[in-house]
């Protein structure tokens, strides 16, 4: 019995001091984290995509919910008009999601550059979706009402050699991306105009 | 016959270094040794949560029951394999994401647990110190040595710098899956050679 009571009494002190911590740390390290985050997995995709634009579109920021989560978008203003988002989408990889910033124009309804975010992808092979600006730039100027795919199921993307999944992905992320803008679009228009004021 | 603080700490460094002598470990080894930076990487990480665990695992060795102490040892060690990714993800974020996966998987790395179970739940606080540190950096050379090695041939850099230069075709087999298990087959067999 009394070894019992001392399991139960260890486990216990333990599990709660582990639990203490972490929580402790966790919440010292969230800003830091978010702001990470921002810093260098967003901030350069958006930045890419965003070029030129007069503003910063990572401050410029502001939120809609779409069903049960809450999305990000970042704001460029070109010619002194906000006319421009970016925002993020995720397609299945080779190995895990890949995570794709999409820039689309509110006013011509095409997409204006892609760039990716996460990944996992193998180094050398599908990692070139992030690393070759060639690939990414085949994607300025679809228009959003099409699903965007390979050459090889038929679309108008150029696979990049050797990592045909990894290119379906990121052309999978952009569809979604052309899906979650129409979905949003009014909301979109109607937040966008408080950054023209 | 006790053995000093110098030998528990030396011979993590080679006749026990973990993923050529004792051949455990090698989700991590053979995973995440694509470059030399993520090898080193891995490795600090693995490193501190070795030492940390291994001080306290000792710390607590009178008051842990014996029939729950796996228990208890896995408690301490994923609580400081969080406080690692906490902290990696909040200040060494590019290094973050290229381990990813592998970081919460040191709670059920092999090396860990060993030594937690078979050394510092035996010994005291200083032996076992030595010990986790030992052990820690010997499995820091190797991931770091596996990693130079891909790296350099299978991206034709070092440390991200280009060794090669332009022309280099890179070896690609070397970064992939089967390159690692050659690679580490390779270094087990240069191990042996140097051993007769």
């Amino acid at each position: 019995m009394r070894e019992l009571i001392k399991m139960v009494v260890v486990l216990t002190v333990l599990a709660a001091f582990s639990g203490g911590l972490l929580a402790g740390l966790r919440n010292g390290t969230a800003a830091q984290i978010e702001k990470q985050q921002l810093e260098f997995v967003k901030g350069p995709a958006i930045k890419k995509i965003l070029e030129g634009a007069s503003n910063d579109p990572i401050s410029d920021r502001f939120k809609i919910s779409d069903g049960n989560m809450q999305r990000s978008f970042f704001v460029g203003k070109f010619d002194g008009k906000a006319n421009t988002v970016a925002f993020e989408s995720f397609g299945k990889g080779f190995a895990g999601e890949v995570g794709l910033m999409v820039g689309v124009n509110l006013e011509t309804d095409k997409i204006v550059g892609i760039a990716v975010t996460t990944h996992s992808e193998t180094p050398g092979l599908g990692a070139m979706a992030k690393d070759d600006p060639g690939f990414t730039a085949q994607f300025k100027g679809f228009s959003i009402t099409k699903p965007i795919k390979v050459t090889n199921d038929g679309g108008q993307v150029n696979a990049i050699s050797g990592a045909t999944i990894t290119s379906r992905a990121v052309c999978a992320a952009a569809t979604d991306a052309e899906n979650i803008y129409q979905k949003l679009k009014p909301q979109l228009s109607e937040k966008i105009k408080e950054f023209n004021k | 016959m006790a053995k000093t603080i110098t030998q528990e700490f030396t011979k993590g460094l080679w006749a026990e270094i973990p993923p050529f002598r004792l051949v455990l470990g090698l989700c991590p080894v053979l995973g995440v040794t694509t470059t030399m930076e993520n090898g080193i990487g891995m490795g600090l990480a693995t490193t501190f949560v070795l030492l940390c665990s291994n001080i306290l695992v000792s710390a607590l060795r009178n008051i842990i029951p014996p029939k729950v102490r796996i228990a208890c040892f896995i408690i301490i060690i994923a609580t400081f394999v969080i406080v690692v990714e906490l902290v990696m993800q909040a200040y060494t974020y590019p290094l973050f994401l290229r381990l990813g996966l592998f970081i919460p998987l040191i709670v059920v790395n092999c090396i860990v647990l060993g030594r937690a179970e078979a050394f510092a739940s035996k010994n005291g606080l200083l032996p076992s110190m030595a010990d986790g540190l030992g052990i820690g950096i010997g499995f820091t050379l190797s991931l770091a040595a596996l990693g130079a090695i891909r790296e350099i041939f299978g991206t034709g850099t070092f440390f991200g710098a280009s060794v090669f230069g332009a022309s280099y075709q890179p070896f690609t087999f070397m970064i992939q899956a089967p390159g690692a298990f050659v690679c580490l087959g390779l270094m087990l067999c240069i191990m042996n050679l140097f051993e007769k």
